[in-house]
């Protein structure tokens, strides 16, 4: 499967000379061939590093929805040695948007939650295109839970386009499993690290991304909902879902700048789908990293700075502070 | 959104005890029927022929709830900003809406809270007002909830938090959404002090409020006919294609479905929080509790003092 998007046209074109090159000079290895090639390959990483350096943020989205990026099952195997899918919420049933269980990341202990949108269609349909009910975030909460009490640090990937908004979603009361979630991961005893890899909207995102630290992947989004949700909302219109993305502030770049997230995980030239095994090692010596630092924490420590952390989160003016004071946890 | 009156209800009896000018009528948003004006205020904006729940103002929130002069709103001058600097093609920009929202609405911000006593019992009461950029949960709202709960835990108070929003404030973009994250962790750390959290629903509660503080409370109560989920009617039909049946989303609807303790009409709402206050408090509030129980013919204070010990 090969997909180019619209903007990598110039850089895919570049990319069919170079392939038809290399394919001459297999054939008849003359040294004006080598040079071409040579050139071509240039040219293609330098296009393709221009147009990513560019990226608009309705682009970024396209990227963070590319159907060959990286997906949690793919960081499952390929980050992580001894993964185990847990399923179930023991209540209702095993959602298939969210997946999750024990494994090692360079061979430390980790639970690892995650979004899966699944790639073909038959799989992207069982799995809600990556739309939890919730259930899948009852087993969400089931499995942050079992992390406490084993002391695994938390590992979350974020990929999902929001919770489902379904009438059997609300008659299992999907808000409610979403508040739930936020609650338990706001004073879980151990750390906890998130990751949006592609698409991180709403509710839906933060219900399995509240943590320590909180990562994006260079072209990935986080957002109070989809463009298209926003469009709807504000353009009463989805195909205004582009002006959205651009008013919404949903880019790594952006929201590192509001100091919203705190980190930025590049991504290969191309984005992580040109390259899913370099991504996938990048992001597994960073969380590594990242939980060895965490893990020197004390609990008490980890949990009141979490605490602190999303305290102070917000922008609002205040002429005077109130004569009593409201005092601190 | 439903219209609620065709005509907007007049200064019925504000602040300074000005009476009702006697012929004003209000018509029901539902029955469509028209009210007396001054018996629909004392109703607290019920219809007495069919039961509708109207929309409430913070002050009649405070009114319907607090004892007499007894509630001190706190940290008022909050005012939201542009974090973003959304500015969103073609349509008003997020500064221009919050100017011409605060006109219209004559309210800096859709939450209040503050300090009062609820039949006697201090209690920290923090409300949303559909009446303000509908409810939605921005920076100050989030801010708000924080502070009340935080208020809560300094001075020993249970914390009542009256939801009425359409979800996250667009136009704060994450910002608005880690408000979900913040004031969930505030319901938390009242919880962790032993401090009751009386969660009230009205019409409507979505979104992203759903999905935070509102569905964590200790006991959670429903206003009769409020409409309450996760996802609003609208959303759920563009998205699934599935009309929704009638009365889904609804207080009843949840009540049914375990998602809220009790459904209760307003006349009744404070003496019920009264009520669950004391039930969770014996332990917290042991002086105020111990003469409650002694005047109790049927209390066994000894034995609950013992278990009440921290
Ligand atoms: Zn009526």
């Amino acid at each position: 499967m090969s997909v180019v998007l619209d903007f990598e046209r110039p850089a895919a074109e570049i990319r069919t000379k170079l392939d038809a090159t290399e394919k001459q000079y297999a054939a008849n290895p003359t040294p004006e061939l080598d040079t071409q090639r040579i050139d071509l390959r240039r040219d293609f990483a330098n296009r393709t590093q221009a147009i990513y350096r560019a990226l608009s943020p309705w682009q970024t989205v396209q990227v963070a929805r590319h159907p060959l990026r990286p997906q949690t099952m793919d960081y499952a195997i390929g980050m992580c040695t001894d993964f185990v899918e847990f399923h179930g919420d023991r209540v209702f049933g095993d959602d298939r948007a969210i997946v999750g269980g024990p494994a090692r990341i360079d061979g430390r202990p980790v639970m690892l939650v995650g979004q899966h949108r699944g790639r073909e269609t038959r799989e992207r349909v069982e799995r809600n295109f990556g739309s939890p009910h919730p259930e899948g975030y009852r087993k969400a909460h089931r499995l942050f839970e079992l992390a406490e009490k084993f002391r695994m640090p938390v590992v979350t990937l974020m990929d999902t386009p929001g919770a489902s908004p379904g009438l059997g979603d609300e008659e299992r009361g999907q808000g409610w499993a979403l508040a739930a979630n936020l609650a338990t991961l706001a004073t879980l005893r151990v750390p906890v690290v998130c990751v949006v890899i592609g698409e991180g909207n709403s509710g839906g995102a933060l219900a399995i991304g509240v943590g320590d630290r909180f990562l994006m992947l260079e072209h990935s989004i986080f957002s109070v909902a989809s463009p298209e949700a926003a469009a709807s909302i504000v353009w009463k219109d989805a195909k205004f879902a582009p002006q959205a993305a651009d008013a919404l502030k949903l880019t790594a770049p952006d929201l590192l700048r509001l100091k919203l997230i705190d980190r930025i995980v590049s991504e290969p030239v191309g984005g992580a789908h040109a390259d899913p095994s370099a991504m996938i090692t990048t992001l597994r010596s960073t969380i590594a990293g990242e939980i060895a630092r965490l893990e020197t924490v004390p609990a008490d420590r980890l949990v009141s700075d979490r605490y602190e952390k999303y305290r102070r989160l917000g922008s609002w003016f205040e002429s005077s502070r109130p004569a009593t004071p409201v005092g601190s946890v | 959104m439903r219209n609620l009156f065709r005509r907007a209800l007049p200064k019925v009896a504000d602040d300074a005890g000005q009476e009702a000018v006697p012929d004003l009528w209000v018509r029901c948003g539902r029955c469509r029927d028209m009210v007396y004006a001054r018996e629909w205020a004392e109703a607290s904006k019920v219809c007495p022929k069919c039961g509708f729940h109207a929309r409430l103002t913070i002050g009649d929130r405070v009114a319907l709830l607090l004892d007499p002069n007894s509630w001190q709103e706190l940290d008022a001058d909050l005012r939201p900003t542009d974090p973003l600097g959304f500015a969103p093609a073609g349509r008003p920009s997020y500064a221009e809406k919050l100017a011409t929202e605060s006109l219209d609405s004559g309210q800096s911000e859709a939450a209040a809270y503050g300090r009062g006593t609820l039949d006697g019992l201090p209690v920290s009461l923090a409300i949303l007002d559909m009446g303000y950029f509908a409810g939605t949960l921005g920076s100050v709202v989030g801010e708000k909830i924080a502070r009340a709960f935080e208020l809560g835990i300094a001075e020993r108070r249970a914390v009542i938090v009256v939801s009425a929003s359409g979800g996250a404030r667009q136009q704060e973009g994450v910002v608005a959404l880690i408000q979900m994250a913040k004031t969930a962790a505030s319901v938390q750390a009242l919880g962790a002090a032993r401090l009751p959290f009386i969660s009230i629903l009205t019409d409507p509660t979505l979104g992203g409020v759903t999905a935070s503080f509102a569905t964590l409370g200790d006991c959670i109560i429903a206003e009769p006919g409020a409409v309450i989920g996760f996802a609003g009617p609208r959303i759920i039909e563009q998205t699934t294609g599935e009309k929704l049946p009638p009365g889904a989303q609804t207080a009843e609807f949840q009540l049914r479905h375990g998602m809220v303790d009790q459904v209760v009409a307003r006349r009744d709402q404070k003496a019920m929080i009264a009520r669950l206050i004391r039930l969770f408090s014996y332990s917290t509030h042991p002086a105020q509790d111990s003469t409650a129980t002694t005047s109790t013919p049927h209390g066994e204070p000894r034995v609950v003092a013992t278990a009440g010990v921290q």
